[in-house]
């Protein structure tokens, strides 16, 4: 076992004393940067002091005190806790910070969304437009003084379900009956929509010459949102010369269910069974992660046997969700559907599993702030025990005998979808699509929570960063997986599963937290601002699957057009992530 | 359904050739040969889309009741199963995916957020149930329904097909064209293009006001 | 030899296929349609078929599984029905969609209210099955249902007579838990009982 190098502790503000404060906010840590600095900071942290894995952007509205803030978390590949820094500027439109798309590419779409949802301008942006909303759309959504059409009020427990709950149905209240409110003076009949151009200008359709000295034209072409292959609701536009890309950009926002909007709305326990619909296929990391965020800001402690519980969910959680995403990139690869039905076999015996402890197959909601909401019931341990010990690891090696020398897999899979490990790291990928390039990060050993640095297990990396390596650290991981339940349930001890009685209205006090957990598809992170009351003031989550597909274009630039599909299931993405 | 279902003689059937003839009725045998083989669409918007896949693959069969056939063209399928939080982002592309699919055609809106709006009812970017664009055939409620649920409703939505006669549905009726909605428009706000005379009607209530 | 992955994969798709006949004749006609055969296509020994054929075949729902919520009501001697549910008002509190409407009951006397809803809504096409409401209501009113069968043809708005349910049917599909919560009642009054004898 390896433990991650000791980080020294540095004070910012005395190496650079003119643009550099420390954040002395009740309960926040952190500094604060001017504005104008700040590519220069940005810069020396990744160059001069070792931070090169910047994984989090996000906006934050003060209102009360007339200020944006933006949030930035940056980590060291080599290990160790986070580094926040701030910016912060006055809030008077037009808002205006310098974009750290030139340091760190990976913030490409982290920035659009801030755009999007909140009006910030980050110039120096190579395409600024609206991610999540469609371009045309009145107003930035998330600032506290934007008021969607069915808004009741500003914080729940709303007052109209009791004691007087005449049930009104929200369509009702609204003139339209709908959810819709449309801006003063507006005339439908005179609206030009405003299109695709802001798309395809950025996609810059171009004409050129190729070698016979032809002028030629390029076709754009689009796929989906509803298409067999696309995880989802899911839209690539792309620029073909022939039959190669030449440029690519993917198009979300097609599931965007306002989950931020609504966290904030919600109290904290609220927001536990609304984190099961992120990441729809792997719950209980989510509930992990939202329960960690929380627990850090509480300050309270979990007892043994709900850490205990806790890993062996989570590590099951991984199994089910590599089996999903496996066979659906063998989909994507031309095998039609064996591997898949081989493979949901295996998910449906451990989602048996997670209905007869949580009492739900998908949708789990079984963590708690200080422990887990029940405990296993009689015979679900024998249940894990005997998949854990006996059918599992013979199943994945059916699937390594199955699929790992099969040519078309190969030939299809080695060479293709190529992401070096510099530029990994420089677009803030995470999880098995990081390790498949080389680099050995895994928050479970960088940057240790919960028990995890009690277990015995290995890292799963590989060299190449193609499709292959994607699916074979997969595999890897499933073993690995299977190694840390069996030493869980050797180790499971008795005891009570949850500190203190069970409330509903939880005590938070004021203040910052970040806690991320290795979900399966990358570094999971939940950014919570609690000002005290029941009601959080900002909740974010960095979802994996939205960031891993800022390489995607890169990935498939001189690819053919039947291997963006591929390589599209390869960093196995899920939309409820992406659009939250 | 077998054959002894749709067999309804009304008349005496010489015994020498009972085995070979079966009398019915016009209705029963088109029914019974739509019921038995509706062809879905490839259309999985999100969770209740996993489980849908999941009653697709081994465990809940859904190749016995003939619909393991998902096209994913529209011109090609019977039956739209919206299985996901319906968006407005999204309508427009669910609306034009309703026009381009021939008659007969039926629409199953499945879990709470196609049914009703769901949990996120209240967000800015959600459209409160697909039903109010396009007309829903069966309910399904649950977030998400298991997939035993889903074949329940299919099954009703069998049911509801097996109950329909030739004389009344509504592609053979003379003078009707089929059924085609207009598509929504991304505005500063998602715009229903049959509400247009109440918008207007409601800006300039609000001028006088 | 080129081909040879190919070759192997099949392989495997052969032994399975080959291994769906040899289970069936193993278990010989006690495969289909009895507990113990949907019981061995749903454990850690399943090979071979893997279907369970619903409707015809039930696969058992565990005690912790939630659908939608009903409301508890206990029967009396003479066929008469008390709901348990006092209106209190945590559940419409706790449910994350808000998707609870209740109206409590006031004494058009003397304009006190009463421990008794008078009406209480559930919107089945908003609830997201998560189960706060039941796991932090104080009077064992409100639980999570099994029954999923539920399609139909309109929209879904539960009111208190759809969501009643007796308490023997709570019993029947969560032994375990109704037994001890009915033990912690039981307990619970006899401790009052004692506390008001001693102070007499």
């Amino acid at each position: 076992m390896t433990t991650p190098a000791p980080v020294e502790i540095l004070d910012f503000s005395t190496i650079f004393p003119e643009f550099v404060n420390a954040d002395i906010r009740p309960g926040y840590s952190g500094w604060i940067i001017n504005k104008d600095h700040l590519i220069e900071f940005a810069t020396k942290l990744r160059d001069v002091y070792g931070y090169d894995l910047l994984t989090s952007v996000t906006g934050v509205d003060y209102l009360p005190d007339e200020k944006m803030e933006v949030v930035y978390h940056a980590f060291k590949t080599t290990g160790g806790s986070v580094l926040n820094y701030k910016v912060q500027v006055p809030r008077l439109d037009p808002i205006e910070i310098p974009s750290l798309v030139p340091v760190y590419p990976g913030v490409e779409l982290q920035e659009r969304e801030i755009w999007d949802l909140y009006g910030i301008v980050f110039t120096g942006h190579p395409d600024l437009r609206r991610i999540l909303m469609w371009e045309g759309f009145a107003g930035h959504p998330l600032r506290k003084d934007w008021k969607e059409a069915y808004f009741e009020e500003e914080n729940k427990p709303f007052k109209s379900r009791w004691p007087d709950g005449k049930i009104v149905q929200a369509e009702n209240n609204n003139l339209f009956s709908d959810n819709i409110i449309y801006p003063t003076d507006f005339d439908p009949e005179k609206w030009i929509p405003e299109g695709e151009e802001a798309l395809y200008g950025a996609l810059a359709k171009y004409e050129y010459t190729n070698k016979d000295g032809i002028k030629s034209d390029n076709i754009v072409v689009n796929l989906g949102p509803q298409h067999p292959s696309t995880h989802g609701v899911f839209r690539v536009s792309a620029v073909l010369d022939g039959e190669i890309i030449a440029n690519l950009k993917p198009v979300m926002g097609y599931l965007h269910r306002n989950h931020e909007k609504i966290g904030e709305r919600n109290t904290y326990l609220q927001n536990m069974p609304y984190t099961d619909r992120l990441d729809y296929l792997s719950s209980l990391s989510n509930n992990f992660g939202y329960a960690l965020a929380v627990e850090k800001l509480m300050n309270i402690e979990v007892p043994e046997r709900a850490e205990y519980i806790r890993v062996i969910m989570a590590e099951l959680n991984r199994i089910t969700n590599h089996c999903m995403a496996l066979g659906a990139l063998f989909n994507d690869l031309g095998t039609f559907f064996t591997p898949l039905i081989y493979l949901l076999e295996e998910r449906e015996l451990i989602l048996d599993i997670f209905e007869a402890v949580t009492g739900s197959r998908m949708m789990c909601n079984y963590f708690r702030f200080g422990g887990v909401a029940r405990d296993l019931p009689a015979g679900t341990l024998e249940m894990i025990k005997g998949l854990a010990f006996e059918r599992l690891p013979k199943k994945v090696d059916e699937i390594d005998r199955f699929m790992s020398e099969n040519e078309i897999i190969r030939s299809r899979g080695i060479g293709q979808g190529v992401l070096s490990a510099e530029d990994a790291i420089k677009y803030s990928a995470t999880g098995p699509l990081l390790r498949a390039s080389g680099v050995p990060y895994d928050i479970r050993r960088a940057d240790p929570y919960s028990i995890y640095e009690r277990f015995d297990f290995d890292v799963a990396v590989r060299q190449n960063g193609d499709i292959f390596d994607r699916y074979m650290v997969r595999l890897d991981e499933m073993r690995q997986s299977i190694r840390i339940i069996q030493q869980a349930i050797k180790g499971l001890p008795g005891g009570e599963i949850q500190t203190g009685k069970p409330q509903y209205q939880v005590r938070v006090p004021a203040g910052e937290s970040y806690g991320r957990v290795e979900s399966p598809k990358g570094e999971l992170g939940f950014y919570i601002i609690s000002t005290g009351k029941p009601n959080p003031w900002r909740y974010h989550v960095r979802a994996p699957s939205f960031i891993n597909l800022t390489p995607y274009g890169h990935m498939c630039v001189g690819q053919k057009i039947a291997d963006i599909v591929a390589i599209l299931g390869s960093i196995d993405i899920v939309l409820g992530e992406v659009d939250r | 359904m077998a054959v002894k279902d749709i067999n309804t003689p009304g008349y005496e059937i010489p015994e020498e050739i009972e085995g070979q003839v079966a009398i019915t009725t016009l209705d029963k045998i088109y029914n019974w040969g739509r019921s038995a083989s509706v062809w879905p669409l490839m259309f999985a918007l999100a969770c209740c889309g996993i489980e849908y896949i999941c009653a697709q693959a081994s465990r809940f069969d859904l190749s016995r009741f003939g619909m393991e056939v998902t096209r994913p063209s529209p011109r090609q399928s019977d039956l739209m199963l919206v299985s996901g939080t319906v968006t407005k982002k999204m309508m427009p592309t669910i609306v034009r995916l309703y026009n381009q699919m021939p008659e007969p055609k039926y629409v199953i809106a499945m879990g709470a957020c196609a049914s009703g709006g769901g949990p996120f009812k209240e967000g800015y970017n959600v459209v409160s149930g697909v039903d109010r664009y396009i007309p829903v055939d069966v309910y399904i409620p649950g977030c998400p329904p298991t997939p035993q649920a889903l074949i329940n409703g299919l099954i009703k939505l069998q049911e509801k097909i097996s109950n329909q006669s030739l004389k009344s549905v509504r592609w053979y009726q003379k003078g009707e064209d089929q059924v085609s909605i207009p598509v929504p428009i991304l505005g500063p706000d998602l715009i229903d293009p049959r509400k247009i005379p109440l918008i207007k009607n409601h800006e300039a209530q609000e001028k006088l006001s | 030899m080129y081909g040879k992955g190919i070759l192997k994969g099949l392989g495997v798709t052969l032994k399975r296929y080959i291994e769906t006949y040899v289970d069936d004749i193993r278990w010989m006609g006690k495969r289909y349609y009895k507990a113990e055969g949907i019981a061995h296509r749903s454990s850690k020994d399943a090979k071979g078929i893997f279907t369970i054929q619903y409707p015809e075949e039930i696969l058992p729902s565990p005690e912790e599984f939630r659908f939608l919520p009903f409301l508890v009501y206990d029967e009396g001697d003479n066929g008469e029905h008390t709901i348990r549910c006092t209106s209190c008002g945590i559940c419409a509190k706790v449910c994350p969609p808000q998707c609870i409407w209740i109206v409590r009951t006031t004494n058009p006397a003397t304009g006190r209210p009463i421990p008794d809803p008078s009406e209480f809504y559930i919107d089945a096409d908003i609830c997201m099955n998560c189960g706060l409401c039941a796991e932090y209501c104080p009077f064992d009113a409100i639980k999570m249902d099994h029954a999923y069968e539920l399609a139909s043809y309109s929209r879904n708005i539960m009111n208190l007579q759809t969501l009643s349910k007796s308490a023997t049917y709570y019993e029947k599909i969560r032994p375990i838990n109704a037994t001890k919560e009915n033990q912690a009642r039981a307990a619970k009054l006899a401790a009052r009982t004692a506390a008001t004898i001693k102070t007499e």
